[in-house]
């Protein structure tokens, strides 16, 4: 069976991001890039699917700028197959990216495909849900188990107060969240490996997906801060202030 | 203008964030229809029928929608709402799961959590964790949304009248089926919809000690979250998870054990009234949002303050 990854390069979560002055944006010179920490969990998946020999071959994409590279590199790496570069210097929302990944998936005939849930930049979390609707798959999305089993997969979701378990018909998507798994370490002699693996270029309009998008972004803000408020030198004093002062309890 | 709002809810039971979801969609302005998709759905029909604002509750009562299988809800969604502006969902597991594919399905882009609207085409909603909020605009023919439901008021649930219309479309796409579900069973309140929030941290160091939290919690009717440190090392089940890979809550009292305060916990419990901090390290960054800060072990003070309150 053939697995389609597809993984984003973000800010690296451990960045605390600034805006920019002129509120065009958040201010990404200099800071450390890394592969999106849910697309991780998604390469993973795949790697572990492979080890046990249910998945044959992974191929891992993704849509981005050429630095964009070194994340597929650390996906093969970790253990994917071959790497196809979508080239696009232009920010890309949900759907337009969808588009591209409806096209790969044509082309490449995948039987599963697995992604991060969301991206920790634009935290859109509709990619996954989007080649859904553009392929006709089944999707399982926020998963925490996926089980291959003949011509269907089994995946174990985490939704609001537990968790729900959906039998899906292959092709199928899965979209991954923080429990599925744990991902490794890619090790120096896979780092070498994986510099010798495929990467294949190309770009939207090799495509033939137009990327054009109806959502602008007209500013970007600092949130409101939050002020530090007072330390209580007890319990009794903190109760005394919750009951009367804030008036909450 | 004439605004679609999936309603949440369990066929039995219209979920409180609904209310929240109408209340951005008056804010947007013009009518709102709310679309009841289920299975043996009447309560929660006529419970939407009776929401202020709302003019007309369509219900697809269908057994293909029991289980709100994305496959099969988001192509009844997506031919229902091609006549609208509007398409609004809550942005909860079940909404997130549904409303990119309906996007997709009518080729428009989708907004996803927002938590202000600024007009009818126009909306703010945060990015990278919530460290910065992007105000966007979309030209859509029909702009599909989520809504964080923190982000608004809810409205009346009473007082309504609307008239209920059924529909049906779309059923079973015969691509996916529900095998089962565990629901974690508890008298507390859901994390959500709680005044209170009592949450717990690494500095809990396991899981049996979230006891104290519980007994805390239960005097003072509130539900018991937990940091991502806490879930990622088995404390507690992800269900329990506030922040920005978890769930975000508004409470009024907001009560952080042994929490250090990581920006993805942040992003999850800022909007909270009134913050109160009880950790042992006056360095911990959660004392930079507290309202309330007691330096002290957990261990003595939790028990205290059950005693106390």
């Amino acid at each position: 069976m053939k697995v389609l990854v597809a993984v984003k390069r973000v800010v690296d979560y451990n960045v605390k991001v600034r805006v920019k002055a002129d509120n065009s944006g958040v201010d990404l010179a200099n800071v450390k890039m890394s592969m999106n920490p849910f697309c991780e969990i998604a390469v993973e998946e795949a790697v572990r699917l492979k080890e046990k020999g249910v998945a044959s071959e992974i191929v891992v994409v993704t849509i981005g700028p050429t630095t964009a590279q070194e994340q597929l590199r650390t996906a093969l790496a970790l253990g994917a197959d071959r790497a196809i570069l979508v080239e696009s210097a232009d920010e890309l929302n949900s759907l337009a990216v969808a588009k591209l990944l409806k096209a790969v998936v044509d082309k490449e005939q995948p039987q599963l495909v697995i992604m991060g849930k969301q991206a920790i930049d634009s935290d859109n979390n509709q990619t996954g849900q989007m080649l859904g609707a553009l392929t006709g798959f089944a999707q399982g999305t926020f998963a925490s188990k996926v089980e291959v089993a003949g011509d269907k997969v089994n995946v174990t979701r985490e939704i609001d107060g537990g968790l729900q378990t959906v039998a899906l018909s292959l092709p199928a998507i899965v979209t991954t969240d923080l429990r599925l798994n744990e991902p490794r370490y890619a090790s120096l002699p896979n780092i070498m490996k994986a510099k010798k693996k495929p990467l294949e270029t190309v770009t939207p309009a090799d495509l033939g997906v137009s990327t054009a998008s109806t959502v602008k972004t007209i500013k970007v803000e600092a949130p409101a801060t939050r002020s530090a408020g007072i330390k209580v030198k007890s319990v009794a004093e903190l109760v005394e202030k919750l009951k009367n002062e804030a008036k909450v309890i | 203008m004439t605004i679609l709002v999936i309603a949440e809810h369990t066929n039995a039971a219209l979920a409180p964030a609904t209310l929240n979801t109408v209340a951005a969609a008056a804010k947007i302005g013009g009518d709102i229809h709310v679309l009841v998709a289920g299975a043996a759905c009447g309560a929660a029909a006529e419970a939407a029928a009776k929401i202020a604002g709302v003019a007309k509750v369509l219900v697809a009562d269908d057994a293909a929608f029991a289980h709100q299988l994305p496959e099969n809800v988001a192509p009844l969604v997506a031919e229902l709402g091609k006549g609208y502006s509007h398409i609004l969902a809550a942005a909860t597991s079940n909404g997130k799961n549904i409303l990119p594919r309906v996007a997709a399905a009518l080729d428009v882009d989708q907004i996803s959590e927002i938590i202000a609207v600024e007009s009818a085409d126009t909306f703010k909603r945060p990015i990278y964790a919530g460290n910065a909020i992007a105000t966007v605009q979309s030209s859509a023919a029909v702009k599909v949304i989520t809504v964080r439901a923190t982000g608004f008021d809810p409205v009346a649930a009473e007082g309504g009248s609307a008239a209920v219309e059924a529909v049906s479309g779309a059923a079973d796409a015969g691509k996916s089926t529900f095998v089962g579900e565990e629901l974690a069973k508890s008298d507390r309140p859901e994390l959500t919809a709680a005044k209170i929030v009592v949450s717990g941290g690494r500095g809990m160091q396991n899981g049996d000690n979230f006891k104290h939290l519980y007994a805390l919690a239960d005097k003072l009717g509130a539900a018991v979250g937990a940091s991502r440190a806490a879930v990622d090392a088995g404390f507690v089940p992800n269900d329990m998870q506030v922040g920005q890979t978890g769930k975000i809550v508004a409470p009024q009292l907001y009560i952080a054990v042994g929490i250090s305060g990581a920006i993805q916990h942040l992003a999850g419990m800022k909007d909270s009234k009134v913050i109160v901090a009880i950790n042992k390290d006056e360095e911990a960054p959660i004392f930079q949002v507290a309202d309330y800060g007691l330096v002290a072990d957990l261990f003595d003070a939790v028990p205290e303050l059950e005693q106390l309150v």
